[in-house]
């Protein structure tokens, strides 16, 4: 009883035709590796920019990595190597760090974490280290709460636009399904406690239980936070409905301005940690975007509720932190006088790259969503299309990536509602880098216009003049 | 509140209220210690080898620049920082598939395409059940006893079912044919689907490696069957004593299987939490010839990725061949001396093992100790070497043993002196039960007695030297760890 299938596989390797039968999990496409965002990557690695070796190449525009802020990273290595790497003279650290697997994780590590995630917030929120449970990645924590949060079959509410990964991460191997919040670029993007009805209603439509609602905050792909008004509406509707919470903060130090990020934390302080309430939210972080170590693969649930903490953690032994690594980070976050520093200094940097890239697309003609935080902007070519539609986003992302040689991610991928969005990142390489990118949409946009016989692109969609935020 | 989801909250196959578990929890309220708590419990529960660290010290002191982030002198923090291809570390996986290849004397190649990195054997186990679709109406058929955590790794999420393939003293615990099909009967009663067998090899409680007869009957079987064939090889560097590791990969080789459909039917676990003694550094991987399941895996891998630091630092040193080799070798002599250790200590005692020739572990007959052959009275024993003689040691029954009275004894992960003193205890225990006239479970709270060690003035001095090298900030997390 074999079953021939043919299976996409972005390897280079070649997929021989199974003639047994592949499991279900083998064959889904719910890894999610088939969509746009996947093959702009694709197109990056077969032809990579490189300044001097290859300056006509693919400029990656779509990963959300932060590169800005290494060298902060790097002295501080050069100062401490030999407490934070197992140094010659402290390599008996070494025998009981190799030997660490517990999956409370290390004490030391996450007293740093609590704090490293309290100044990010300026202090106006509390973290317990009892609380924190470690994974490695914010892909696996997010995986991990939908596990303990949602039975197979039910729905998770997540705002569009968002990030491609989750439909992966949420719905894979858990076989829970997302449901989306639809946001429009009327009110920028806003989620409005009407569009969570509406989603919560199209999936007890579908006859699916919803588990809860999953936000970004701030937002990939927006590059802005959550207005404080919204987070509490959003707060009343997951009391009101009964359901979870998770705030997925993973881009909390990215913020331009402290002042401008409320973390779901502070929510609960304000509202003064109701039993009701408290108990179904839960907080996803990462020193991926902020400290830009996404290969060392540190993630986090923090949550409120007793019994997750205690199930998280048992169920974080798939999914623990290299104890080396955690060691390192202990050290690193534990030094106040770096973590300021590095906080302040990162936002900074943060911030000129986006003036920089907001005013070059806007001399292009380009408007962007007005963001505040995050390692991308919201780019807008809307007035670009031919037609207000998802297969013209797509043909002009095609020549941005084959033509002009940027790799962005389409709002399609992201599951946007209106044609025409693209996030663009741009704390993953060096401001020339930048600059070449921005002469080349500007030239690109140049040539548009000569094709419409001059004209200007008019503003059809609405989107055009955006408002602040 | 409300509910949390069936599978993460209400379910309790994490295992974690078996003996296994609350034996770790009892270590953790009063852990021996030579000079603070001399009458504590030691801890013969944990399969971990911390033999031979000074060899990976001394390495560490001689090539800074592995842990260092440098490369050739060179630093390569950036790109190792920014490294999260689930495709791995090219360098880090060549080194892997040579390390396995070395283990198995070169006997069979490893293709470093066919690796799958992932947090630990946890993680790949549970991935590679995944990856074969194996889920709710499936079952796995794993030889008894088996290492409790597969309880948990192999069912919780995936809600695949074990299924016993039941093994007995008789012929020393070995597959047999009529086991294996007994099992597969069982399964398809219980309305489940086999989806394919696990083995442990070295197996894990056993200490002993598993035989090319029992290799070539599981092949056989799997081929009839038509069903895929798991091999944890986790303990493989770990075999000091004749006969020699054979890898189910060897078995494949020496029947001309390559590119058949069984081919592609085996799948090899790995990690290095055990044969290098590193279970903090969560590196595991899977290894398969089957491409569908390599890509499978590979995306999923993006679950539990390996820290790309820890990949630097362990690619550079298992790049060292010189290292390597010497290692392999130097950590042999060293179990095997460890564990005659304890054999002798055990015999001393009046208590036979199976003979074993891998792991970390021993596979203890006490039977003869218990007050009736049931269960129950194994626990009843369990808790008195608990509790009364204060060692952690794993009853028969969390391993899912037929038969009562088998315990499994560590014997990697402490001194010469706490084994010696282990077995003293153990050898007063068994003379006051084979003296007193009644049961001792009606003898009043149990007086423990206080040992001290030979070595207790060389502790002292070991202990100032550490002081001077330890911050105490360091030493209250230790103690914090243990008792959190």
């Amino acid at each position: 009883m074999g079953i021939l299938l043919e299976l996409h596989d972005t390897d280079d390797q070649e997929v021989q035709s199974p003639s047994v039968e592949l499991s279900k999990i083998a064959v889904s496409s719910a890894h999610g590796e088939d969509s746009p965002y996947f093959s702009g990557w694709k197109a990056y690695d077969e032809n990579p920019y490189h300044e001097i070796h290859n300056p006509s190449g693919v400029i990656q525009m779509g990963l959300a990595e932060n590169q800005v802020s290494f060298d902060l990273v790097e002295e501080y290595l050069e100062k401490h190597s030999e407490k934070a790497l197992f140094g010659k003279k402290t390599n008996s650290g070494f025998r009981d760090n190799a030997l660490f697997q517990d999956y409370h994780g290390l004490l030391s590590f996450r007293k740093a974490m609590a704090s490293f995630m309290e100044q990010i917030r300026g202090g106006r929120a509390k973290f317990e280290p009892t609380r924190i449970v470690l994974t490695a990645g914010a892909t696996a924590a997010n995986e991990l709460l939908t596990f303990i949060l949602a039975n197979p079959g039910d729905a998770l509410l997540i705002p569009t636009p968002y990030y491609p990964g989750f439909d992966r991460d949420l719905r894979w191997r858990t076989g829970v399904n997302i449901v989306p919040i639809h946001c429009e670029s009327s009110n920028n993007f806003a989620i409005t406690p009407e569009a969570l009805e509406a989603a919560y209603e199209t999936a007890r439509g579908l006859n699916l239980r919803v588990a809860g609602v999953l936000i970004t905050n701030p937002s990939n792909p927006l590059g802005a936070t959550i207005q404080r008004k919204v987070l509490n509406e959003i707060l009343n509707f997951v009391v009101e409905k009964n359901i979870h919470l998770i705030s997925d903060e993973i881009y909390s130090g990215s913020v331009f301005s402290s002042s401008e990020f409320v973390s779901m934390a502070e929510i609960l302080e304000d509202r003064k940690y109701k039993n009701n309430e408290k108990e179904r939210v839960h907080i996803v972080y990462s020193l991926s975007k902020d400290l830009g170590l996404p290969g060392f693969r540190v993630g986090t649930i923090y949550s409120y509720n007793d019994k997750v903490v205690t199930t998280a953690r048992r169920m974080s032994s798939f999914t623990l932190i290299s104890s080396q690594t955690q060691h390192l980070l202990a050290c690193m976050l534990s030094d106040e006088k770096f973590v300021e520093k590095y906080i302040r200094i990162n936002r900074e940097r943060l911030k000129r790259r986006y003036e920089m890239i907001v005013n070059g697309l806007r001399e292009a003609g380009i408007e962007c969503l007005k963001g505040n935080a995050g390692l991308f902007c919201w780019m807008n070519l809307g007035p670009f299309l031919e037609d207000p539609t998802m297969e013209s986003e797509l043909e002009i992302w095609k020549l941005i990536v084959n033509e002009v040689k940027l790799n962005i991610s389409p709002g399609s991928s992201c599951h946007c509602s209106e044609p025409g969005w693209f996030r663009v990142c741009f704390a993953n390489m060096s401001e020339n880098t930048l600059e070449v990118a921005l002469k080349r949409i500007r030239d690109f946009v140049d040539k548009m216009e000569w094709k419409r016989g001059g004209r200007k692109p008019i503003s059809g969609n609405g989107a055009g003049d955006c408002k602040p935020n | 509140m409300k509910l949390l989801s069936r599978k993460g909250a209400i379910c309790n196959t994490h295992g974690q209220d078996t003996p296994y578990f609350l034996g770790w929890q009892e270590y953790e309220k009063n852990p021996y210690d030579e000079v603070r708590n001399p009458n504590g419990i030691i801890q013969m529960g944990l399969a971990e080898n911390q033999l031979s660290f000074d060899r990976l010290e001394s390495w560490l002191a001689a090539n800074p620049d592995a842990a260092g982030f440098k490369k050739n002198g060179v630093s390569i923090f950036r790109d190792l920082a920014l490294f999260q291809d689930y495709h791995g570390l090219p360098s880090f996986k060549k080194a892997m598939t040579d390390f396995m290849s070395d283990i198995r004397g070169n006997k069979v190649e490893f293709d470093p395409k066919n690796l799958v990195l992932m947090a630990g054997a946890t993680s790949a186990n549970e991935a590679l059940i995944f990856s074969l679709g194996a889920g709710e109406g499936d079952a796995l058929l794993l030889p008894t006893p088996y290492y409790p955590g597969f309880d948990r790794d192999l069912k919780w999420r995936t809600k695949a079912e074990i299924v016993p393939i039941i093994c007995s003293s008789s012929n020393g615990f070995q597959i047999t044919k009529s086991a294996l099909e007994k099992a597969y009967k069982t399964a398809g009663k219980k309305n489940l689907k086999v989806k394919g067998i696990l083995v442990t090899n070295p197996s894990n409680p056993l200490g002993t490696t598993i035989s090319k007869e029992e290799l070539n009957l599981l092949v056989d079987f799997i081929d009839k069957k038509q069903i895929d064939l798991i091999s944890d090889e986790i303990y493989s560097a770990t075999v000091f004593n004749s006969p020699e590791f054979t890898s189910i990969m060897e078995i494949l080789e020496e029947r001309k299987l390559r590119d058949t459909q069984l081919w592609n039917r085996v799948h090899i676990v790995y990690s290095l939490s055990k044969d290098l003694g590193l279970p903090g550094f969560r590196v595991g991987a899977i290894y398969s010839n089957n491409p569908t399941v390599v890509g499978t895996a590979t995306k999923m891998s993006s679950f539990g990725l390996v820290s790309s630091q820890t990949q630097h630092l362990l690619g550079e040193m298992l790049s060292d061949k010189i290292f390597t080799q010497n290692y392999l070798s130097e950590n042999q002599k060293r179990l095997k001396k460890r564990q005659e250790q304890l054999v002798s200590g055990l015999k001393n005692a009046g208590i036979h093992c199976l003979k074993g020739n891998a792991g970390l572990f021993t596979w203890v007959d006490m039977s003869h100790l218990l007050k009736n052959k049931t269960f129950e009275a194994e626990m009843d024993l369990w808790k008195k070497i608990v509790y009364q003689v204060g060692l952690n040691i794993s009853p028969g029954s969390s391993c899912h043993c037929s038969e009562p009275g088998w315990f499994r004894v560590c014997f990697a992960n402490m001194s010469e002196a706490t084994l010696d003193l282990a077995m003293v205890r153990l050898k007063d225990f068994v003379d006051s039960l084979l003296t007193s006239s009644t049961s001792t479970s009606t003898s009043t709270s149990a007086e423990r007695r206080v040992y001290k060690t030979k070595s207790g003035s060389r502790w002292k001095l070991f202990k100032w030297i550490c002081g001077l090298m330890f911050d105490k900030r360091e030493q209250d997390e230790w103690i914090d760890n243990y008792c959190f």
